[in-house]
């Protein structure tokens, strides 16, 4: 996979479920709705619980709540992330604030799935966990060919999982670019 | 091959899959709700085109359920949208807000309504759309983007999962319920234990459920990460699906030693009454090691504890009784709200038995067991300490994040919603039913 995503981090830490990603009662804005779809990027992430928001300080916003965008690109996460509610706002209220990658040691298999074919996001794995290794507002830079994620701050690299099965997708875009590229629609 | 492999095998055309392959299934109902079926609608029209057709109008089913009784323009707004494409695309399966149509939560819905089909493929827009596997059906939860891909192609990617197996040996002790074995398992395994999995429940313990009973347990596979969860069919499943519907299904069963990714067994007579702590599914205690803490609150309802049977239960020991705590009961459709009318326990109607007990009474829908709009009944807003029948307690699940929620089965629900702390049901229910067999 041959891109280069560069930014500052956003640390949290296990199990980080779709009402955290986005809250349950943020999800009646319209996606298709340029004015109303920008509330999605304000709210990403403000389900976190304070403390555990922006690790390992804490109390730090993903989204400042004045503001549609966030100023960090990637966000690491341990175990288990997106796990909860299959609702597709959680990787697309990523997305729409400006994030263009997770990188987490697993995935809850809806979210993973969501983020793939809606092409929100690129869900990458790694080896160990980096919560303890990447601070928020650490820059960082995930080199896809490589597979590894620089913390260009601190001037440490850790591994990353290959993409495997659903790079395919992953590099058309989406599953209906995908399906379209291979003349399924 | 196990039940799930065949069943994949089936919809792919195929006659053998092996789990960790990826297969491109056919799909028999697609399931879409008001949360995501606006989004699943634009994308639909995003790719297909503002005058495209779906696959199959008999296999598409839209049932709101989510945010119903709110004055919330943008949640109203949604139903809407729902309301116009089923006109439009004169979809036959629409259960229409304010109409005698109007179901609620729709993993309950479905099975009244006859769409839960053993060998089937069922795919939701919602993650509890497992449920469905108490049936012997393939069910599992997807996103907008796929669900639009389905409404347009009624095909869909499907990653074969392994197999985790739980038996339950022997019969289940009376003061147990489905949703004691379900904590005590994701306890057991993690909210992660099944990621990636299909999680099957067997065993007499099991097989000796009722329908509802085992819909509790396939209900929360999602909570150990689990894609599916399923039970073979039997005479019990034949009989409340032929009731309900006049489709002539292909139930699949287990090869005898198919390969599972693992087997484990647990010997009914030793469960106990189980919680989820605050604020994980997976944060288990038995009822006697969290006994006595301190609740505000006391909710019964959703897709996994708003069952006619969850309300009977907890009937059994609310009566004769007032609740010390604000308790909210919520039929999850519009049938158990009815039948709370019609289903008597010791001579009283359960309805009566609630609201005799000082309960809050609600409309069907999934109301506040995933928080919502602000205005949602029986929402946490606070500091709210509740026990709950419901699925999920991650922060700020059913509304605040500074509540905590507590899931417990309909009897530890009812017996603590009477006395405002944790307490064991075994406390009140009748001297027949609390000795273990």
């Amino acid at each position: 996979m041959n891109k280069t995503i560069k930014g500052k981090a956003f640390v949290v830490g296990n199990d980080i479920d779709t009402d955290q990603i986005i809250p349950a009662e943020h999800l009646v804005y319209s996606l298709d709705d340029p004015e109303e779809r920008q509330f999605y990027g304000r709210y990403a992430l403000s389900g976190v619980p304070e403390k555990e928001s922006g690790l390992p300080q804490g109390g730090i916003p993903f989204t400042p709540q004045d503001k549609f965008r966030s100023e960090y690109k990637v966000i690491i996460g341990g175990k288990n992330f997106g796990c909860g509610s299959s609702r597709e706002h959680a990787p697309f209220s990523l997305q729409e604030a400006g994030a263009e990658a997770v990188v987490a040691t697993g995935y809850a298999r809806i979210f993973y799935r969501n983020a793939v074919d809606g092409g929100f996001i690129i869900p990458y794995e790694s080896h160990d966990d980096l919560v303890g290794s990447i601070s928020t507002g650490d820059e960082v830079e995930i080199d896809g060919e490589l597979n590894i994620i620089k913390n260009h701050t601190t001037g440490k690299s850790f591994p990353l999982k290959k993409l495997g099965d659903v790079i395919d997708i992953v590099e058309a875009g989406g599953i209906f670019k995908y399906a379209a590229k291979h003349g399924m629609i | 091959m196990t039940l799930t492999e065949k069943i994949l095998a089936k919809a792919a055309g195929r006659t053998h899959v092996d789990a960790g392959e990826t297969v491109w299934v056919n799909v028999d109902i697609l399931m879409t709700h008001d949360v995501c079926g606006p989004p699943t609608i634009g994308i639909f029209k995003r790719e297909f085109g503002e005058n495209a057709r779906v696959w199959d109008k008999n296999k598409v089913v839209i049932i709101p359920d989510h945010y119903i009784f709110t004055n919330d323009k943008y949640a109203n707004r949604n139903i809407d949208i729902l309301r116009a494409f089923a006109a439009d695309q004169d979809l036959p399966h629409y259960y229409d807000v304010g109409t005698e149509r109007y179901k609620g939560v729709c993993h309950v819905a479905m099975p009244e309504e006859g769409f839960t089909r053993p060998g089937d493929v069922l795919f939701g827009t919602d993650s509890h759309t497992c449920t469905a596997g108490a049936f012997g059906q393939f069910a599992t939860g997807i996103g907008n983007t796929d669900a639009g891909f389905i409404l347009g192609t009624g095909k869909l990617w499907v990653k074969v999962p392994e197999t985790m197996k739980f038996i339950f040996e022997g019969e289940i002790p009376p003061y147990i319920m489905a949703k004691d074995l379900i904590l005590q398992i994701i306890g057991d395994i993690g909210v992660d234990g099944a990621t990636y999995r299909a999680m099957e429940f067997a065993g007499d313990g099991v097989m000796n459920m009722d329908m509802e009973g085992r819909m509790t347990l396939t209900n929360m596979v999602i909570e150990g990460g689990g894609k599916n969860g399923v039970i073979e069919p039997d005479e019990v499943t034949f009989d409340y699906v032929r009731k309900r519907t006049d489709y002539d299904f292909t139930p699949l069963y287990n090869d005898p030693n198919p390969k599972y990714h693992s087997v484990r067994r647990y010997k009914s007579a030793d469960l106990q009454p189980m919680v989820a702590k605050p604020h994980s599914p997976d944060n288990k205690a038995t009822v006697t090691e969290v006994r006595g803490t301190r609740l505000t609150r006391a909710y019964i309802g959703s897709c996994t504890g708003g069952k006619i049977s969850d309300f009977e239960a907890a009937a059994k020991i609310i009566k004769g009784h007032q609740v010390g705590v604000e308790t909210y009961v919520v039929p999850a459709t519009t049938l158990v709200r009815e039948q709370l009318k019609t289903t008597y326990y010791d001579g009283e109607t359960l309805w009566n038995i609630f609201v005799q007990a000082g309960a809050h009474m609600g409309e069907a829908s999934c109301a506040a067991c995933l928080g919502g709009p602000s205005d949602t009944f029986g929402r946490l807003q606070h500091e709210e300490i509740c026990i709950s029948t419901t699925n999920r307690n991650f922060p700020g699940r059913m509304g605040s994040k500074k509540a905590q929620v507590y899931l417990a089965s309909p009897y530890t629900v009812a017996a603590s919603a009477i006395t405002g702390k944790i307490t064991d049901p075994r406390e009140y229910l009748p001297v027949e039913e609390n000795v273990s067999a």
